[in-house]
C-alpha cells in the first residue's frame, strides 16, 4: 500500500483495475486506492503480469503492506512453473519490512468491470454499491436506470420499514443497496462511516485529546476592508472568474501575523523513543482552508500563502474551493498545511470554538460580518461592519500571551486595510 | 405544387430548391446561378427550367465541364459583390474544385484579414440508393467538414431546404449545400410561403424519446424516423435528431439529448472511418462521458471505395430501416 500523502497511514483498495493473469505496463494504473480524502490510481512499478491480489476491494491496510504480486516481464523461466526470481511485490517507498499473510484474492467483481461511466457516476452520487444491484441490461448489466431505481427504492423501503436499533450491527456490513446514507440519513437507521468520515472522526478525537485547546476571540472592524472588497469585486470576478470574498484579505493578514508570531506557525512534537519532545517551528506558511461539503469536510492548502498577494491568495483559494466542490482535490492539494483558517460566518455564526487540525498550533475563524453601533474614542456614534475572529490554540505550543498578541496583531492588520490598497 | 393553405404549399425537395432559387433570383439582382446545364437544359433535375428565359444568360450561366472553373469564377464573383450560387452537377464531380473550395473560398475572409468575404453557395446533389453507381452516389461531406471557414448544410425536409438555402444565400461566407438526390422527389412536405430562414448550425429534434438518441442527416433521417416509430409501437422510446447543419455542429442539442437518454447512435450514409459520426462521438466522449450508459455506436457506409451499381452491392452499402431498427433495439436493451 503506497503512502498517498504525508499524514496518511493507511489506505483502502477501492477497486482493482486488473485481475490475476492480466498484463500490466509500467506506470499503468492497476488499482484505485482511497485514503481519507482522495481516491487515486496507483501506477505499476514494473511491466509484467498480475500473479496475486493480496487485499480485497473495500479492505483497509496500513501503508507498506504488500497488496499485490506482479511478475516482472523476463523474470519467469521459459515454460517453468516456478519463478526463478521472487516476483516483485508492490511496496511503498519506505517499506516496513513486514510481509502480511497471503490472502485469497477477492471474487472478480464483474459488476464493476462492465459498469458504464454513467453508472459509475450515478452510483457515486447516490452512494450505491453497484455490486449489490441486480442488473436489467443485456447479460445482467447494471444500467443507469437500475441505479436510479435503486436510489428510489432505498428511500421508499426505509421510510416504509425503518430498521430497528438491533439491526444496526447487521447494517454495519457493506451497503446492500438499502441503507441509510450520510447524505440522506433516515431516523432510526444506522449510517456506516465512509472512509472520509471515519478519518475525520479519528482526527478530531486525536486532536481534541492530545492538544489542550484554549480559546480566545477578538472583534475586528472590517468596514474599510469591506469597502475595498466592494470596490474590487466586480473587476476581480470579470478578470479571474472567481468571486472576491473577505477570505483572501483575512488570509493575507493571517500570514503576516504568523510571520510576526512564528510560534503560531509551529507544531508540538511529542517524545518518541529516544527523540525528545519539542516544538517544530515551520519554515513554510501553508494555509489550510476548511471547506464544508454535504458529506465531508476538506481542508485544502494554499501553499506558501505568505508569498502571495491578496489577489494570488484569492485565485488559489478560488481554485481549491472549485476543486473541492467538484471532488477533484488531489493528494497534494490537501498536504502540508501549517495553520488553518475557517470561514464559518457565512451562515451567521457569531462565535465558534474550532478543533485544531492535528499537527498545527492553531486555527482561526472568520465569523459573520454584522453592522453594529460603535462608540468612538471621542464618544461619537458610528455604524460599522464588525466581525469576530476566534482562535483555538494548542496550549502545549503557545500560551495566552503569544496567542492574544497574535490576535491583536491580526486585528490591527485587518483594520489597517482600506480601499486605497493594492490587491 | 399544391397550395393547401394561404400560408404554405406542399412540395417535394427538388421543388423546394427550385422555388427558393427562383425567389432569390427575383428578389436580388446580384444573384447569379452558374454550372453545367443550368441554362438551356434547365438543370438535370429541371431545377432551373426556364430560368434562362426569364433572367437571361448573364445571370444563368452555362459553364463548360470544368468544376474548378465553376467554383473559381464564383469565388471571384462573390468577393466582388455578386451572390453566386454555383452548382456541381453531381457531388461525385466536385473533386476538381477541391482547391477552389478548400484552398480559396474557405480562406478568403481569414487571408484578407476580413477585408473580403466570400458569400458563395455551392449546391450539389449527393448520396445513393438511386442505382447511381460509382459516379452518381457519393457522399462528400467528410471530405470538407475538416475545413474551418466552410459551412456544410444537408437538409432532409422541403421546409428545411427552403429555410436553410435562404440562410446559406444570406450568409457572408461560403456554404456547401448538399441535397440528397433520393429525397428530391421522394420527400414531400408543407413549405411556408414567403421568405424565411432557418439558422445554420441548428439541429432539429424530430421525435422526442428517452432511451436512445439517434443523430442523422439527409435521406437516413427519414429512415431513422421510420425505424424509431416502429420501435415506439413496442414501447421503446427513441429520440431522433436531424442534424441539418453538419458544420457548424449543434453541440448544445446533441449534448442535451445524450445527457437525457445516455445512449447515442449516429447514422449516416457516408463511410464510417473518419466520417461525421467520428467527430460527433469524439465530441460526446469529451464532453459527456459520464452521462454515457453504453458505448457510442455508428451505423454508416462500409469502407469500400464506392457504391456498386449492382442492386445487391448498393443494398449492401446502404443501411436499411430494418437494420436501423435492429441497432436501435439492441442499444435500448443494452
Amino acid at each position: 500500500m503506497p503512502q498517498l500523502g504525508e499524514t496518511v497511514t493507511e489506505g483502502t483498495v477501492a477497486q482493482w483495475l486488473k485481475t490475476v493473469g492480466d498484463n500490466v505496463d509500467k506506470y499503468e494504473d492497476f488499482v484505485e486506492v482511497s485514503t481519507d480524502k482522495v481516491n487515486a490510481g496507483v501506477p505499476s512499478p514494473v511491466t509484467g503480469t498480475i500473479r496475486e491480489l493480496l487485499v480485497k476491494e473495500g479492505e483497509t491496510v496500513a501503508t507498506g503492506t504488500p497488496i499485490a504480486v506482479i511478475e516482472e516481464v523476463g523474470s519467469a523461466p521459459a515454460g517453468g512453473a516456478t519463478p526463478a526470481a521472487p516476483p516483485e511485490t508492490v511496496k511503498p517507498p519506505s517499506p516496513n519490512g513486514a510481509k502480511t499473510a497471503v490472502q485469497e484474492s477477492g471474487q472478480a467483481e464483474n459488476a464493476l468491470r462492465g459498469a458504464s461511466p454513467a453508472v459509475r457516476r450515478l452510483a457515486r452520487e447516490h452512494q450505491i454499491d453497484i455490486r449489490a444491484i441486480r442488473g436489467t441490461g443485456a447479460n445482467g448489466r447494471v444500467t443507469a436506470d437500475d441505479i436510479l431505481a435503486a436510489a428510489r427504492t432505498l428511500v421508499v423501503t426505509q421510510s416504509v420499514a425503518p430498521p430497528t436499533v438491533a439491526a444496526a450491527s447487521a447494517m454495519a456490513a457493506p451497503p446492500s443497496g438499502a441503507t441509510s446514507t450520510y447524505a440522506q440519513p433516515l431516523p432510526g437507521t444506522f449510517v456506516p462511516l465512509t472512509q472520509a468520515r471515519r478519518i475525520i472522526a479519528e482526527r478530531m478525537v486525536e486532536s481534541r485529546h492530545t492538544a489542550p485547546h484554549a480559546w480566545s476571540m477578538v472583534e475586528v472592524d472590517v468596514t474599510d476592508v469591506w469597502q475595498w472588497r466592494l470596490r474590487e469585486k466586480d473587476r476581480f470576478e470579470r478578470e479571474t472568474g472567481y468571486k472576491l470574498t473577505l477570505l483572501p484579505f483575512f488570509i493575507r493578514a493571517v500570514v503576516q501575523s504568523l510571520a510576526a508570531f512564528p510560534l503560531m506557525n509551529a507544531r508540538f512534537s511529542p517524545s518518541t523513543g529516544s527523540a525528545q519532545a519539542g516544538i517544530l517551528v515551520n519554515d513554510e506558511v501553508n494555509i489550510g482552508v476548511a471547506i464544508g461539503l454535504p458529506t465531508n469536510l476538506v481542508v485544502p492548502v494554499i501553499k506558501h500563502a505568505d508569498k502571495l498577494s491578496i489577489k494570488g491568495i484569492a485565485v488559489a483559494a478560488g481554485e481549491l474551493i472549485e476543486k473541492a466542490r467538484k471532488a477533484k482535490l488531489a493528494v497534494d492539494d490537501l498536504a502540508g498545511g501549517t495553520f488553518t483558517v475557517n470561514n464559518n460566518g457565512a451562515n451567521g455564526s457569531w462565535a465558534s470554538a474550532p478543533i485544531i487540525n492535528a499537527g498545527q498550533a492553531g486555527i482561526v475563524t472568520m465569523e459573520a460580518v454584522v453592522k453594529q453601533l460603535v462608540v468612538g474614542d471621542d464618544d461619537t456614534l458610528a455604524i460599522r461592519r464588525i466581525m469576530n475572529s476566534c482562535l483555538s490554540l494548542d496550549h502545549r505550543v503557545v500560551d495566552g500571551y503569544v496567542a492574544s498578541g497574535f490576535l491583536a496583531d491580526l486585528k490591527r492588520r485587518l483594520e489597517a486595510m482600506g480601499p486605497q490598497g493594492e490587491l | 405544387m399544391a397550395v393547401v393553405s394561404a400560408n404554405s404549399t406542399v412540395m417535394n425537395n427538388v421543388e423546394a430548391v427550385r422555388a427558393t432559387l427562383y425567389e432569390a433570383m427575383k428578389s436580388d439582382e446580384r444573384t447569379v446561378i452558374l454550372g453545367e446545364d443550368v441554362g438551356a437544359r434547365g438543370n438535370v433535375f429541371l431545377i432551373t427550367k426556364d430560368f434562362i428565359g426569364e433572367f437571361g444568360p448573364e445571370r444563368v450561366i452555362d459553364t463548360p465541364i470544368a468544376e474548378a472553373s465553376i467554383v473559381g469564377i464564383a469565388v471571384g464573383m462573390a468577393m466582388e459583390g455578386l451572390r453566386p450560387i454555383a452548382e456541381i452537377q453531381f457531388a461525385d464531380f466536385i473533386y476538381p474544385s477541391f482547391n477552389q473550395i478548400v484552398g480559396e473560398a474557405a480562406k478568403i475572409r481569414y487571408r484578407s484579414n476580413g477585408e473580403y468575404t466570400c458569400p458563395l453557395v455551392i449546391r450539389t446533389p449527393y448520396g445513393g440508393g438511386v442505382r447511381g453507381a460509382l459516379s452518381h452516389s457519393v457522399s462528400v461531406e467528410a471530405l470538407f467538414y475538416h475545413v474551418p471557414g466552410l459551412k456544410i448544410v444537408a437538409p432532409s425536409f422541403p421546409a428545411d431546404v427552403k429555410g436553410l438555402l435562404n440562410a446559406s444565400i444570406d450568409d457572408p461566407d461560403p456554404v456547401l449545400f448538399l441535397e440528397h438526390k433520393k429525397t428530391y422527389r421522394l420527400i414531400k412536405g408543407e413549405v411556408p410561403n414567403g421568405h424565411y430562414t432557418i439558422p445554420l448550425g441548428k439541429a432539429n429534434v424530430l421525435k422526442e424519446g428517452t432511451q436512445l438518441s439517434v443523430i442523422s442527416y439527409g435521406l437516413y433521417v427519414h429512415w431513422a424516423l421510420d425505424a424509431a416509430r416502429q420501435l415506439q409501437e413496442d414501447g421503446l422510446s427513441v429520440e431522433v435528431i436531424d442534424l441539418r447543419s453538419i458544420r457548424p455542429m449543434d453541440k448544445t442539442t446533441i449534448l442535451g439529448s445524450v445527457e437525457k437518454t445516455r445512449k447515442l447512435l449516429i447514422i449516416h450514409e457516408d463511410n464510417k472511418f473518419g466520417g461525421i459520426g467520428a467527430e460527433i462521438s469524439a465530441m460526446v466522449a469529451e464532453e459527456a462521458l459520464f452521462h454515457l450508459d453504453a458505448p457510442i455506436r455508428r451505423l454508416c457506409g462500409p469502407d469500400v471505395p464506392a457504391m456498386g451499381y449492382a442492386l445487391p452491392l448498393e443494398e449492401e452499402f446502404m443501411s436499411s430501416p430494418a437494420e436501423m431498427a435492429e441497432t436501435m433495439r439492441e442499444m435500448v436493451k443494452f
